[in-house]
């Protein structure tokens, strides 16, 4: 199908977009298009205006600042997964991102896009969950910054006011001895996960795991940390008893029950996939 | 609303200008305003990769990108991939070699992602190979001949490039 028709707007600069932004209610901003673009042609979404967000070059761009790694929104995932300083800092990022789509949707998809579409199932949502990275958000009346778990307020749908956009998303890697697993389950290679599951853990001196994290995405309305989990693993050694325990927490969250999977079988993917994410990362232990 | 936009960009190296409504996308508009039918439209909604062309060197899905966000852009589209003379891309004699098509309609789509894949990683395997085509729907052959011909063609190109 088509889209139904729309005024097209190109601005060149940040504050002339969130001017357009701020005089038009409605309007939809357009980053990668990824998912506004079938949303648009399957006329889900009929805005009057689109404001198209890919001539601002100052979006796009991967920038270490202070021990941080700030990410413009414009920045596509073709550009994340080839990125050094993604490779080196951020590597269950890169791993996520290789189920992300395929390569033609990577070479246009950006990281903002994602974030702001929210899908429940999306890779990069998850990741920023994992990370508990820090979305930039900016207005005719002002930046701020909004924590990761604030950020999604119900089901596909990010905490920004109608006239904010997204310009980054922050990222505070972790340093020391960490580890990394990145699992999930699609019925086709590409597709939205049934379910997705990510670990990071940080390893003290004695060996013992001092710091972990654990996001489930695909299971709840946005992507889902594990605290009972993290504190299972907080302190242990890590050894396959203290993670078969800690991937038990998985299966008692409440899960979606949609057309793709019931909730029980969601809730049996949590454990399995959590389970994998965590022999995934001590298999192969990152710097 | 209805209100048509210029759009100037080049295509197989050639300039082209044309107008559009702002709701058009690229693949309609090379098929329409520009007449370059070998683009395929499919879905319509990014899932099929029949409308796949190289946007500044990138494969992208041409029903997922406005023809205006390709205003000043270099478009490359299969009519672009044989030599002037008629000779055949390496990725279109391995086609035709390996029997990698039977109605067609995916391939311009598959052959325009292959060339970005052949150009990062053409030494990509088997395994590799499939990944890359997982963007790409056909529904005739059973993708077989289609993952065979990629790797003759990646094996021909990057030979030349060692040689």
């Amino acid at each position: 199908m088509k889209p139904a028709p729309f005024r097209y707007h190109a601005p060149r600069s940040v504050a002339d977009a969130v001017g357009l932004l701020a005089e038009r209610p409605g309007a939809r901003l357009l980053s990668g298009g990824q998912s506004l673009m079938p949303m648009l042609n399957l006329r889900y979404v009929m805005p009057d205006d689109v404001i198209d967000l890919n001539r601002i070059d100052t979006l796009a761009g991967i920038a270490e600042e202070g021990g941080r790694v700030r990410i413009g929104g414009m920045t596509r995932q073709r550009d994340l997964e080839r990125s050094p300083v993604v490779a080196r800092h951020l590597p269950v990022m890169r791993e996520a991102l290789r189920w992300v789509g395929h390569i033609q949707t990577r070479n246009r998809g950006t990281i903002g896009g994602s974030l702001c579409h929210l899908d429940p199932a999306a890779e990069l949502p998850a990741i920023a969950m994992l990370y508990d990275a820090e979305v930039s958000a900016i207005s005719v009346r002002g930046e701020r910054s909004i924590a990761m778990a604030e950020f999604p307020a119900f089901y596909m749908t990010p905490a920004l006011e109608p006239d904010e956009a997204l310009t980054a998303v922050t990222f505070t890697p972790w340093t020391g001895r960490t580890a990394f697993g990145f699992v999930e389950f699609s019925r086709r290679h590409g597709d939205f996960a049934v379910v997705s599951a990510a670990c990071l853990l940080g390893y003290g001196p004695d060996g013992r795991i001092d710091r972990a994290a654990l996001v489930l995405g695909g299971v709840g309305a946005a992507p889902l940390r594990l605290p009972d989990a993290e504190a299972r693993l907080t302190g242990s050694r890590g050894t396959s008893e203290d993670f078969t325990e800690a991937a038990a927490f998985a299966e008692r969250i409440e899960a979606m029950d949609d057309a793709h999977a019931g909730a029980d079988y969601r809730r049996h993917l949590a454990r399995v996939l959590t389970g994998r994410a965590l022999a995934q990362a001590v298999a192969r232990p990152a710097a | 609303m209805d209100d048509t936009i210029a759009v100037a960009l080049r295509v197989n190296g050639r300039t082209f200008q044309g107008r559009c409504e702002p709701r058009t996308h690229l693949a309609d508009f090379l098929r329409h305003e520009l007449g370059l039918t070998g683009t395929h439209v499919g879905c319509e909604h990014g899932v099929c990769g029949a409308c796949t062309v190289l946007v500044d060197g990138r494969a992208v899905r041409g029903c997922l990108m406005l023809a205006a966000q390709a205003d000043g852009a270099e478009v490359r589209t299969v009519e672009g991939l044989a030599a002037a003379d008629g000779t055949l891309h390496p990725l279109q004699a391995a086609f035709v070699e390996a029997h990698a098509l039977q109605c067609g309609f995916c391939t311009p789509g598959i052959l325009m992602t292959l060339v970005e894949v052949l150009n990062d990683t053409p030494d990509a395997d088997e395994a590799e190979m499939r990944e890359a085509l997982s963007g790409n729907l056909c529904r005739c052959t059973g993708y077989q001949n289609i993952v065979k011909a990629a790797l003759t063609a990646a094996k021909a190109v990057s030979g030349v490039r060692g040689a």
